[in-house]
C-alpha cells in the first residue's frame, strides 16, 4: 500500500504540508495524489473515531451483530438481497461471509426495542431471508484497529543514551 | 575511600547532572531518548507471557536457549547469507552492552589499544579501560563523522588490537556503504586487527542496504558481530542481544558470561524467539515510520537553520549549534529550562561532540512538531541575544 494511504489511514487529518515533509515530496504532488485517490474511490471518506461509551447523554445507540441466512437468487447471487438489506439506514455494516450463515450485519438503533423491531418488522419478513440470529453488543473493546480507551502515559524515561 | 582507582578515574560527567535535571522535570517534550517510542509488538509480549504461564522460569544454557541461537543463525543466513553455527559461534547476552564488555574483556591484555571513533556511543571507552586496555579515540568530526581508511591507518601502532565500529551510528546516524566498509576492512586485514561491530541499528538503515562487516571478503574470522533486539523490535527493556564470532572468541566470552551473568532471562529469550519468528512486519512498519519522521525533522531543522549531516540510519540527528556560540551542555540546559525540550548534548559522546546536540526522532509526530516549534522560539530568543 502507498505510504500516503498508510499515513492517512492512521490520521485522516494529517496536513498536506506535513505529509509532504514526511515523504519528501512537493505539497502539490501530495494534494494531487489525494485528489486522485478520492476520485478513484480509494479514499471514500474522512471521519472521526468516537468512543461512544464515554458520551453521557441518554440517546446513545445500541448495536447488534445479526447473522442472516438468505436464499441467493439466480444470476445475481447474494448481491441483490444484500443491497435490499444494507440500504436500510439502521444497517451500519454488511458482509457476505463463509460458514453457517450468509450475511453478517451490524445494526444500530436507539435502544434494544428499536433494534428488535427492525429485525422483526423489516429484516425477517423479507422474502429471501430464511432466518436471523441477533447478538446485542455489551461492550466495545476495540474497533477497526482502535482500542477504545485512553492512551496510557508514555512509560519511557525522558532521556537516555 | 574503598573505591578502586580505576573506577574513581572513570569519566566524571556534567552530563549526568543534566540527565537528572531532565528526569526531575514534568511535561518535557523529549527528543533525548535513545530507544524506540513503540511498545514491543504484542505477539512478542504475548510469547513472553505465555512462557511464564507454561512455567519456563529456569536457567538456560550459558550460551542461551538453543532455539534462539538457531533462530538467529537462520535469520542471519536468510537475510545476509551470513553463516554462524548455533553450537559455538553465537552467544546470547544481556543486550549489546554486555556483549561489548565481554568481548573487550576476552581480548584485551594490559596496555592493548582499542580504536574508538568519536563521537560515539558512551560505553566503549570506559569498558576498554575497565578491561585494562587503552582507548584510542579517532576524531571523525572533520570528515563528516565518517571513519576513513587513511584516518584509521594513522591511529594504528604495534599495540593496537581492535577497532570498535558502530554503524548506523549513535549519535550521528551515519552509516557505511558496502564499498566504504570494504576499504576499512582492507586496513583491518593489513594490520591483522579485530573488528568489533555494534550493528544494533542495522535494521534501521534508510538510504542503502545494511552490510554486516562479517560478510566482507575474509572479514568473518576477524569480526565479532554484535547485535540485539532492542532497537529493531522495540525491546530495550527485555535486555537481549547476541554476539557472533570466531569460536575461540565466543568461547572466551562465554567463560566470562557464565560467571557474571549465568544466562539471559529465559522470559526475554522466549520473547526474542518470537520476535524472529513473527516480528519482521513490525520491524518494517516501524522503519517506514522512522523514515517519515526523519524526513519531517530534517525539513524542520533546515527551516530553523540548524546544520546537520544527513543521517543514514538509526533514529538520531546530530545537529550543529555552533552558530549560536553556545556550548552543547549550556544550549541543552537552556533549551530545557526555557522551552522544556530535552536533547542530549553532543559532548556526551566525546569531546568533539562540542557544538552539537543529538536529537532523537523516536518520538510521536505531535511531539516532533511541538519540539520543533519550541526550538524555534528558543533560537529566536538567543539569536536576538
Amino acid at each position: 500500500m502507498d505510504e500516503l494511504l498508510e499515513i492517512l489511514e492512521k490520521d485522516g487529518r494529517a496536513s498536506v504540508e506535513d505529509i509532504a515533509k514526511m515523504l519528501k515530496k512537493k505539497p502539490q504532488a501530495i494534494r494531487q495524489a489525494i485528489r486522485r485517490y478520492e476520485k478513484e474511490g480509494i479514499i471514500l471518506k474522512y471521519k472521526a473515531v468516537i468512543n461512544k461509551e464515554l458520551i453521557k447523554e441518554k440517546d446513545v445507540e445500541v448495536r447488534a451483530l445479526i447473522e442472516v441466512n438468505v436464499t441467493p437468487q439466480k444470476d445475481v447471487g447474494f448481491d441483490r438481497i444484500a443491497e435490499r438489506i444494507y440500504s436500510f439506514p439502521e444497517v451500519v455494516s454488511c458482509y457476505l461471509v463463509s460458514g453457517t450463515y450468509d450475511l453478517l450485519l451490524i445494526v444500530e438503533g436507539r435502544d434494544l426495542h428499536t433494534v428488535s423491531s427492525f429485525v422483526a418488522e423489516k429484516l425477517a419478513p423479507l422474502e429471501n431471508v430464511k432466518g436471523t440470529t441477533t447478538h446485542f453488543l455489551l461492550k466495545k473493546y476495540k474497533e477497526d484497529g482502535v482500542v477504545l480507551k485512553h492512551k496510557e502515559e508514555n512509560k519511557r524515561i525522558a532521556i537516555s543514551y | 575511600m574503598m573505591i578502586s582507582k580505576k573506577v574513581q578515574n572513570m569519566q566524571p560527567s556534567g552530563i549526568r547532572t543534566f540527565f537528572d535535571l531532565v528526569l526531575g522535570m514534568k511535561d518535557v517534550i523529549s527528543l533525548g531518548v535513545g530507544e524506540p517510542d513503540f511498545v514491543t509488538p504484542w505477539q512478542i509480549r504475548e510469547a513472553g507471557i505465555y512462557s511464564l504461564e507454561e512455567g519456563f522460569t529456569s536457567y538456560t544454557s550459558n550460551k542461551g536457549l538453543y532455539r534462539l541461537r538457531l533462530a538467529i543463525s537462520r535469520h542471519l543466513h536468510n537475510r545476509y547469507n551470513l553463516d554462524y553455527s548455533p553450537e559455538d559461534e553465537i552467544l546470547i547476552t544481556v543486550g549489546v552492552s554486555e556483549a561489548t564488555d565481554l568481548v573487550l574483556r576476552a581480548i584485551i591484555n594490559k596496555g592493548d589499544k582499542i580504536l574508538i571513533p568519536i563521537p560515539g556511543y558512551v560505553s566503549y571507552g570506559p569498558l576498554t579501560e575497565l578491561a585494562g586496555g587503552v582507548p584510542v579515540y579517532i576524531d571523525t568530526s572533520k570528515e563528516n563523522f565518517k571513519l576513513t581508511p587513511s584516518t584509521l591507518e594513522k591511529h594504528i601502532d604495534k599495540n593496537t588490537k581492535a577497532l570498535i565500529l558502530n554503524y548506523p551510528n549513535n549519535p550521528t546516524g551515519i552509516s557505511y556503504t558496502k564499498a566504504e566498509l570494504k576499504q576499512i576492512n582492507k586496513v583491518i586485514l593489513k594490520y591483522k586487527l579485530l573488528c568489533i561491530t555494534d550493528e544494533v541499528y542495522g535494521d534501521l538503515t534508510y538510504d542503502f542496504e545494511h552490510t554486516p562487516f562479517a560478510t566482507l571478503p575474509k572479514a568473518k574470522e576477524r569480526t565479532v558481530y554484535l547485535n540485539g533486539f532492542s532497537k529493531s523490535y522495540a525491546m530495550t527493556g527485555w535486555r537481549v542481544g547476541f554476539a557472533c564470532g570466531p569460536k575461540d572468541v565466543i568461547a572466551a566470552m562465554t567463560k566470562i558470561h557464565q560467571y557474571t551473568i549465568m544466562c539471559v532471562s529465559i522470559t526475554s529469550q522466549m520473547a526474542a524467539c518470537e520476535a524472529l519468528h513473527a516480528g519482521r512486519s513490525a520491524v518494517e512498519y516501524m522503519k517506514r515510520e522512522y523514515r517519515r519522521r526523519k524526513e519531517f525533522i530534517m525539513e524542520g531543522l533546515e527551516h530553523l537553520g540548524l546544520k546537520c549531516i544527513k543521517p543514514q540510519g538509526a533514529f538520531y540527528v546530530f545537529a550543529s549549534i555552533k552558530d549560536t556560540m553556545m556550548g552543547s551542555l549550556e544550549f541543552s540546559r537552556e533549551l530545557l529550562e526555557r522551552q522544556k525540550v530535552a536533547v542530549v548534548p553532543g559532548t556526551a559522546f566525546g569531546y568533539n561532540g562540542e557544538g552539537y546536540i543529538r536529537i532523537s526522532y523516536a518520538a510521536s509526530f505531535e511531539n516532533l512538531k511541538e519540539g520543533l516549534c519550541r526550538m524555534e522560539e528558543f533560537l529566536k530568543t538567543i539569536r536576538r541575544g
